[in-house]
C-alpha cells in the first residue's frame, strides 16, 4: 500500500531521515518507534506531503504523494494539535471534516455514536471550544476525526500520549478492530513500547533517521525492544 | 491591526505638531492650550472607555514563573510594572509630546509646559491602573459611559459646561507645575491598590486562571445554499467571530465607514486634492477587505497543516475568503448610502471605490497574501498585537490605495472627474470579469508556496 524508495531529508548538512526501502502492505498495522529526533514525525509529514523529501519518493496506493493529491481522499491522519481548529467546538469540527470527506450531518452523527464510550461524555455537548479541552480530550477528537469517511490508510502520531489509562485501553481495542478485516492500513508511532507491540503486527525502529530494526511482532518483541532501548 | 496602530500614531503626531497652529488660525482670540485643556476631560473619559474595551492586565504571563524562586510580590510588581509601558500608554503621548514641544517653541513657560506634560503622563498611568481595577465590573463601565454621554449632552444643550472646569484644572497645572504631583500620587495609590488586590491571589484557581468561555453555536445553515464553499464560509465566519483579533478587524470595519466624514466635508480636499477624497471613499467600504484580506492565509496558520492534508480544493478555501470580502464590502456599501447627504458626486466616488475594492483589491490581497510568511496565533490578541505583520503589509498599500488615487488624479486632471471615476470602476469591473482567470493564477501561486507556508506557520515565536 505504501512504498518508500530511497527517501532522505536533509536540512543543510544534517540528514534527519534516510530510508532505502520500506514497504507497508495493505491491511498491515505498522508501528514506528524511536527516540526523539529519530525521524518518525518527519516520515509521517512526508507521507502526507507536508514536507518534501530531498531525494526519493513515497507512493500511497501507487500514487506518488507529491505529484498528485488523489491519495488525500482515502488517507486520514492526526499528527498533532495543529490538526485541530481551536475555535470550533468538537461537533463543529467533526461536521467540517465530515463535509470535506463527503459525509452529511446525519452520517457524522451516526459515525460519532460508536465512540460514545471512548469520548466518555467529555467531548460532545460540552459547549466548549477545542482549544479549551484538555490535551487528552483534544487527542481523542483528533483521532476520531482522522478515521472519518472510511479511509483505507490511517496515520496517527503518538496516539497514546496524554490519554488517561481507560482511554488508552479503549483506543488499543479500537485500533485492533480497525485493522481486523485487513481493509485499513494503520500507521502509528509511539514512545510506549507496550502499547505499540500490542497494537502493531510489525514494528520498525528508527534511530537518527535510519531503519535499525524491522520486526514482525511476536511474544519476544517487547523484550527485544526494551533491551535495545535500555542502552 | 498594525494598520490601525500606524494610523493612530500618524494622526496623533500630525495633530500634535499642527494642532497648535490650526487652533490659532481658527480661533485667533483664544489660547490654543486653553482650548485643549478644556477638552482634556473628554480625552480622559474616552481613554478610559477605550481601555475598558481593549486592554486587559496580562497576568497570565507570570504563570510560567510561579514555580521559579521569585517572590510572589515581585511577580505582581513585574506584571503591573510592565503594564506601565504598554502601547496604550504611549499612543496619546504621540500627541502630547510634540504638542508640548510646539508650546515651548511658541514661548510658553518651559516649567509650565513640562509640568503639564508630566501631569498628562501621570494621568495616563493613573488611567492605566484604574482600568485594571474596574475592568472586571460592568457597572463601572456603564457609569463611565453614561457620565461621558451625559456630559456631552449637557454641554450641547447648554445646561452644564464641564469644559470650563476642565480648563481651570489644567490651566492651574500650567501656572503651578507642582500640582502635577497630585496625578502622580494618584497613579501611585492606584498602583498599590492593584498590588494589594492581586498579591494574595497569585494562584492558578484565582487571578492567574484562564477563563473558559462557554461555546455558543449560532445556526449557520443558511450558508449551505452557497454550495461546496459552504463549509469553508461557515468556518471563516466562526474564525472571525470567535477570535478577538479577527473580531476587532470585523468591528473596526464599521468604524471605517465614518472615515469619509473627515474628508468629504472639507473644502480643501474638494477643491485642491480630490485624489484624497477617493482615498477616503476606498476606505469607507474597504475597511474589512483591507484588514482581513492582507492576512490571508495567515489567519488559518494554526491549522494549516491539517487543511493541506485534507481532500480539499484550494480554490474553495480561497473562494470562501473572497466571498466574505465581497459580501462585507457590499454590506458596507449599502450602509454608506447616507453619504448621499454630501452630494451625488461623493456617493458615486464611494460607488467607484466599492467596485474597485470588490473587483481589484479582494483579488490582489489574496495574491499578496501568498507572500505572507508569518504565523498568527489567533488566541493571542489585543489592539496592539502586530503579529503576522511584515514589510509586505506596507508595500501592498501602494497598489491598493495609491494606484487608484493616481489613476483618478490623472483622469481628473486631463479629462474630468467622471472619467476618473469610470477609470477606477472599470479596473474593478475588469477584475470581476476575469475573476476566474486571476483566481487560477492565485491558486497556482498558493499551491506552489505550500511547503514554504507550512514551514513558516510552524514557527512559533
Amino acid at each position: 500500500m505504501i512504498t518508500s524508495k530511497n527517501i532522505s531529508k536533509k536540512y543543510g548538512q544534517a540528514e534527519v531521515l534516510n530510508i532505502d526501502s520500506l514497504d507497508i502492505p495493505k491491511g498491515e498495522s505498522f508501528g514506528l518507534v524511536g527516540n526523539n529526533g529519530a525521524g518518525k514525525t518527519t516520515y509521517f509529514n512526508m507521507l502526507l506531503d507536508l514536507i518534501r523529501p530531498t531525494t526519493g519518493q513515497i507512493k500511497n496506493n501507487n500514487i506518488v504523494v507529491n505529484e498528485s493529491e488523489d491519495w488525500k481522499s482515502f488517507t486520514g491522519s492526526f499528527i498533532d494539535e495543529s490538526f485541530l481548529i481551536g475555535y470550533l467546538t468538537p461537533e463543529e469540527y467533526f461536521y467540517f471534516i465530515g463535509d470535506l470527506r463527503g459525509m452529511n450531518t446525519a452520517d457524522v452523527d451516526t459515525y460519532l455514536e460508536q465512540f460514545d464510550e471512548l469520548f466518555n461524555d467529555e467531548i460532545i455537548g460540552k459547549k466548549k471550544y477545542l482549544r479549551d479541552l484538555s490535551k487528552g480530550n483534544q487527542k481523542k477528537a483528533g483521532i476520531v476525526a482522522a478515521m472519518m469517511g472510511n479511509p483505507s490508510v490511517v496515520i496517527l502520531d503518538e496516539p497514546f500520549a496524554n490519554l488517561d489509562p481507560t482511554t488508552q485501553i479503549r483506543l488499543k481495542q479500537l485500533l485492533k478492530t480497525l485493522t481486523e478485516d485487513r481493509d485499513v492500513t494503520l500507521l502509528v508511532s509511539s514512545h510506549d513500547l507496550n502499547h505499540v507491540t500490542e497494537v502493531c503486527e510489525r514494528i520498525v525502529v528508527l534511530d537518527k533517521g535510519l531503519v535499525v530494526k524491522d520486526i514482525q511482532t511476536s511474544s519476544k518483541t517487547l523484550e527485544e525492544l526494551e533491551s535495545y532501548f535500555a542502552i | 491591526m498594525a494598520f490601525f496602530a500606524l494610523y493612530f500614531i500618524i494622526s496623533f503626531l500630525s495633530i500634535g505638531i499642527g494642532g497648535y497652529y490650526l487652533l490659532k488660525k481658527e480661533y485667533p482670540e483664544q489660547d490654543p492650550l486653553q482650548i485643549v485643556n478644556s477638552f482634556l476631560v473628554f480625552a480622559i473619559l474616552g481613554d478610559l472607555i477605550f481601555r475598558y474595551l481593549m486592554q486587559k492586565l496580562p497576568i497570565m504571563n507570570i504563570k510560567p514563573m510561579l514555580i521559579l524562586p521569585i517572590k510572589k510580590s515581585s511577580l505582581v510588581h513585574f506584571v503591573l510594572g510592565k503594564s506601565a509601558f504598554s502601547f496604550f500608554n504611549f499612543m496619546s503621548l504621540f500627541f502630547y509630546i510634540p504638542f508640548s514641544v510646539v508650546l515651548i517653541k511658541e514661548g510658553y513657560s518651559v516649567q509650565g509646559v513640562l509640568g503639564w506634560l508630566f501631569a498628562m503622563i501621570f494621568i495616563i498611568q493613573a488611567i492605566n491602573f484604574l482600568n485594571f481595577l474596574i475592568n472586571k465590573n460592568n457597572v463601572a463601565f456603564w457609569i463611565i459611559a453614561v457620565v461621558t454621554v451625559g456630559l456631552i449632552a449637557m454641554q450641547n444643550f447648554e445646561i452644564f459646561d464641564i469644559t470650563i472646569y476642565s480648563q481651570q484644572i489644567f490651566d492651574a497645572i500650567v501656572n503651578n507645575p507642582v500640582i502635577a504631583l497630585i496625578p502622580l500620587a494618584l497613579a501611585v495609590i492606584l498602583y498599590y491598590l492593584n498590588f494589594n488586590l492581586l498579591k494574595d491571589k497569585v494562584y492558578l484557581d484565582d487571578a492567574v486562571s484562564q477563563k473558559v468561555k462557554e461555546a455558543k453555536s449560532a445556526d449557520l445553515s443558511w450558508a449551505d445554499r452557497l454550495g461546496d464553499v459552504a463549509p469553508f464560509i461557515k468556518n471563516d465566519i466562526r474564525l472571525i467571530w470567535r477570535n478577538k483579533r479577527t473580531k476587532t478587524v470585523f468591528l473596526m470595519s464599521f468604524l471605517f465607514l465614518f472615515y469619509g466624514l473627515i474628508f468629504f466635508d472639507n473644502p480643501i480636499y474638494r477643491e485642491k486634492m480630490p485624489g484624497f477624497l477617493l482615498f477616503a471613499a476606498l476606505f469607507v467600504t474597504g475597511g474589512f477587505t483591507l484588514n482581513y484580506g492582507q492576512f490571508v492565509p495567515a489567519w488559518d496558520s494554526s491549522h494549516y497543516k491539517m487543511l493541506m492534508s485534507q481532500n480539499i480544493r484550494y480554490r474553495k478555501f480561497l473562494e470562501s475568503k473572497w466571498f466574505l470580502m465581497v459580501a462585507m464590502t457590499t454590506i458596507l456599501y449599502f450602509l454608506s448610502i447616507p453619504y448621499l447627504y454630501y452630494g451625488m458626486d461623493i456617493f458615486l466616488m464611494i460607488t467607484a471605490g466599492a467596485i474597485f475594492n470588490i473587483g481589484f483589491n479582494s483579488l490582489f490581497l489574496l495574491y499578496a497574501g501568498s507572500f505572507n510568511r508569518k504565523r498568527i496565533d489567533l488566541e493571542k490578541s489585543g489592539f496592539s498585537n502586530m503579529q503576522g505583520t511584515s514589510a509586505t503589509q506596507f508595500l501592498i498599500i501602494i497598489p491598493l490605495m495609491v494606484f487608484p488615487m493616481l489613476l483618478y488624479w490623472l483622469f481628473n486632471k486631463f479629462v474630468d472627474a467622471n472619467a476618473g471615476l469610470i477609470a477606477v470602476a472599470a479596473l474593478g469591473v475588469i477584475g470581476l470579469l476575469f475573476k476566474n482567470y486571476f483566481m487560477n493564477l492565485i491558486e497556482k501561486k498558493y499551491i506552489k508556496d505550500k511547503y514554504a507556508a507550512i514551514h513558516a506557520f510552524d514557527q512559533k515565536s
